[in-house]
């Protein structure tokens, strides 16, 4: 490997490893602010707008420990909550002015009444999406972007003004493409660029700036470029129901090593939500454009309605798009919204004769020795389907 | 052996269900639409205006839970690809529509010719009628109806609710049923319900007297039956309600206590709030743990997910959609954590509970994330002590009669001890 790219993929991991926040720490003791938000969606250009450090909270990994979080959840909930919560009991997110959770599930819903009452110095905005797509979804939604917005200008104490917030949208959009140019990247050359790899990149930009993550993200991008990479016969793979609930990195690594190539996935959604740019038009209110961004340009996850979408034709399209050959349905384990989507996916897969594996996983899982076997089949028998 | 003892409002209320489940069998053949809805966040009044024939599919999934249905029917839905963590309510629902046996035993459901999701307090909702529009292949009119996150009902979320029932429930119910909607016959349902909530709150609150005559939590599901589902808003309620309250105003003049499946509970030895759903496979086995020990729930949170009106809502028919959003906005899982916990802490206070029960299930993420914590701070802010209690809604493979046991009988232990030392 070029010794560029080992720098970079050594900067991601440093950064990834960071599991007590220190870049936090650290940016709150050069006076700035700082904005966090649990998984899910939350137009953080607002955050970045108030001149705050956007904060993406993914919950934990296997080395983090969950010591005062697991006492607070029953077995039947999923780990996320516990790590989180944790994070928060032992200080390490005490740098943060405002913590908002969005409306991804019924746990990260209670999670916001739990914080306040074990945390109550701490501030909390729940931010209720909206499930309709339509006018009336658009008001509502409207408005609660008006109560966020309120609620970070409360946090900060600055007023977030609308050639600021432009300016942030322009920078977001500017990390979505490149994010686009990646997951192109890997679509059409998977052996030289793992997804375990762009992974690391994503995750690492969790507490970065979004510029400083983008110069990240690009140098990546030149570096695995330029790389010498060789293609690999590896069975193109759809990784979907990780939306949430982070697998952990080394589940990731076993898929690969197992011969998957994923090319494409819902990892890290909170980073990679839109999958356009929001392109702001000439004189158009910024939180009208969040607004239509969120309303038109989100995907499918699980955490949304179908409304008139249909979550298995999606699937399939998405299968056909980066011209994979089966899906892994990887869940974390008690997590209702991606669990509940499985059985029509499984029909819908059925249907259009598309291969499939499912996994379940907590953040801080270790042994993958029984996924490596299952999905080393899976990809065998992809492999030998395709090659007859 | 003991004899059931049957009091007039029981008759009246088994009679209620039997005409209800006739209702919805002959639906079609009478050339009514029918509608699958959720309990919590109901617009019964509305349906009922369009004279559309309700369905409860949470209902269904208890009932059958109730005479041991589920467990095959949650098979067969995890056979159909679902997973052993997720919602027993949902399984069971899909198994029952995947072996086309919907309905109480006695007849059978009609399929939907409408889903109307309301999502009053649970996300899964979602997942929950997207799974049956899957099997049933109907419509769905989505009400989304925003969470009280900071403890508020604010103007934006009224409004949000009230445009979409204006909007896209009503023209798409006009469009079901082929009916105009009338708001006079809307008004005159909210007025009936409003007179029923009224009996209701008395009835529940009685349970503040020493002893309760009523069991706020195992006696109160049945009570809150009619109320919660098809027969909120009509007359019939109104005359079982005010039958319910004299008999219960009559037990409590008497001093009596409530009736078990034992018979009348003799001696009131614990009062308790209980937070959280019943476990509906082993309801009675359940409820005679607690009588046995002379245990009494006086008042529940679970008797509130179906509209939450002992803290002073009422329907109102001069504000027919304002009050409709009012009441799906305030139900019990649509409530914050905080306000779950003030509210815990006050029926402690007000019935004079000397401890609090969490029955902890499965299945419900809603109802359970942050229970632990209510635990904790409802021990800390009131002095009095609390156990979990931990089994599933309608999978039995979750109830473990002999760790219930123990864990009750060890904190109905402690309660006595801590009487005793103080």
């Amino acid at each position: 490997m070029a010794d560029n790219l080992v720098g970079v993929l050594a900067r991601a991991e440093a950064a990834c490893a960071d599991v007590d926040f220190s870049a936090l720490a650290n940016w709150k003791a050069g006076g700035g602010h700082a904005i966090g938000c649990s998984p899910g969606y939350v137009p953080m250009e607002l955050a970045d707008a108030a001149g705050a450090l956007p904060v993406f909270l993914f919950g934990g990994t296997p080395t983090t420990e969950t010591v005062q979080g697991e006492a607070y959840f029953q077995s039947a909930i999923c780990h996320l909550p516990r790590t989180l919560l944790d994070l928060g009991l032992r200080g390490a997110l005490d740098g943060l002015d405002l913590l908002i959770v969005p409306s991804t599930c019924d746990v990260l819903r209670n999670l916001t009444g739990v914080w306040r009452i074990t945390l109550p110095k701490q501030r909390v905005h729940y931010l209720d999406l909206p499930q309709r797509y339509d006018a009336d979804g658009y008001a509502f939604y409207r408005r609660e972007l008006e109560n966020l917005k309120r609620a970070i200008e409360e946090a900060v104490g600055e007023r977030i003004d609308d050639d600021s917030l432009r300016h942030s949208i322009a920078t977001f959009d500017w990390r979505r493409r490149v994010l686009r140019a990646l997951d192109e990247l890997r679509a059409a050359e998977p052996w030289r660029v793992p997804t375990s790899e762009i992974y690391l990149l994503v995750r690492a930009g969790a507490a970065m700036l979004p510029a400083e993550h983008v110069e990240l993200l690009v140098d990546y991008l030149e570096a695995v470029r330029a790389s010498d990479r060789k293609p690999l016969d590896l069975a193109r793979v759809v990784l979907t129901g990780a939306f949430c609930e982070q697998p952990p990195l080394g589940l990731l690594r076993t898929l690969e090593r197992a011969g998957c190539a994923i090319v494409d996935d819902d990892l890290l959604s909170s980073l990679r939500w839109l999958g356009t740019d929001i392109e702001l038009r000439d004189d158009e209110d910024p939180l009208d454009a969040l607004t239509r961004a969120y309303l038109l340009a989100s995907p499918l996850l699980p955490s949304r309605y179908e409304g008139d979408e249909r979550r298995p034709d999606v699937l399939v399209s998405r299968v056909r798009k980066r011209c994979a050959s089966g899906v892994i349905l990887a869940s974390p384990s008690f997590c209702d919204p991606a669990l509940l989507d499985r059985p029509g996916l499984l029909e819908g897969l059925e249907r259009a004769s598309i291969p499939c594996v499912q996994l379940q996983y907590t953040e801080n899982s270790t042994d993958f020795g029984s996924v490596r076997e299952q999905t080393g089949t899976f990809a065998d028998a992809i492999r030998l389907w395709e090659n007859l | 052996m003991n004899l059931v003892q049957k009091d007039d409002a029981m008759v009246r209320q088994k009679a209620m269900a039997a005409t209800l489940a006739a209702r919805q069998e002959h639906a079609h053949a009478e050339g009514k639409k029918v509608v699958y809805t959720f309990v919590p966040g109901n617009l019964t009044e509305l349906l009922l205006s369009f004279d559309i024939v309700p369905v409860y599919p949470e209902v269904e999934a208890l009932r059958s839970g109730m005479r041991k249905a589920s467990d095959g029917y949650i098979r067969a839905a995890e056979q159909a690809g679902h997973s052993e963590d997720v919602c027993s309510y949902v399984k069971c629902d899909v198994g029952m529509g995947l072996s086309g046996d919907v309905g109480e035993g006695e007849g059978k459901l009609p399929p939907p010719d409408l889903l109307l999701l309301s999502s009053t307090g649970c996300a899964t909702f979602f997942k929950w009628f997207e799974s049956l529009r899957r099997i049933y292949g109907s419509e769905c009119s989505m009400l989304q109806v925003p969470y009280q996150a900071d403890g508020v009902i604010t103007a934006d979320m009224r409004q949000y609710v009230v445009d979409q029932l204006r909007n896209q429930v009503i023209p798409t119910l006009e469009r079901v049923t082929g009916q105009k909607y009338d708001e006079d016959r809307l008004r005159e349902h909210l007025r009936r319900s409003r007179e029923a909530e009224d009996h209701l709150v008395a009835v529940l609150q009685s349970a503040k007297q020493h002893p309760s005559p009523i069991d706020a939590w195992f006696g109160a599901v049945y009570y809150v039956g009619p109320i919660f589902t098809a027969w909120r808003g009509t007359q019939e309620a109104v005359d079982y309600y005010a039958c319910l309250r004299r008999e219960v105003e009559d037990r409590a003049q008497k001093k009596l206590g409530p009736i078990t499946p034992d018979g009348p509970l003799v001696e009131e030895k614990f009062r308790l709030v209980v937070e959280g759903t019943p476990c509906w496979t082993n309801f009675r086995e359940l409820w005679q743990m607690f009588a046995a020990e002379g245990a009494v729930v006086v008042a529940s949170t679970y008797t509130k997910v179906g509209g939450l009106y002992d803290t002073g809502f009422r329907h109102d028919p001069d504000r027919p959609l304002e009050s409709l959003a009012e009441y799906c906005l305030g139900c019990y899982t649509n409530l914050s954590l905080p306000q779950r916990l003030d509210l815990l802490e006050r029926y402690v206070r007000e019935y004079d509970a000397c401890g609090v029960v969490v029955h902890s299930v499965k299945s419900c993420k809603a109802f359970g994330a942050g229970q632990v914590l209510l635990l904790r701070e409802i021990e800390r802010r009131t002095g009095r002590p609390g156990c979990m209690i931990e089994s599933d809604l309608v999978d039995s493979r979750y109830f473990s009669n002999a760790q219930i046991r123990n864990r009750l009988e060890s904190f109905l232990q402690a309660v006595s001890m801590r009487r005793k030392a103080s």
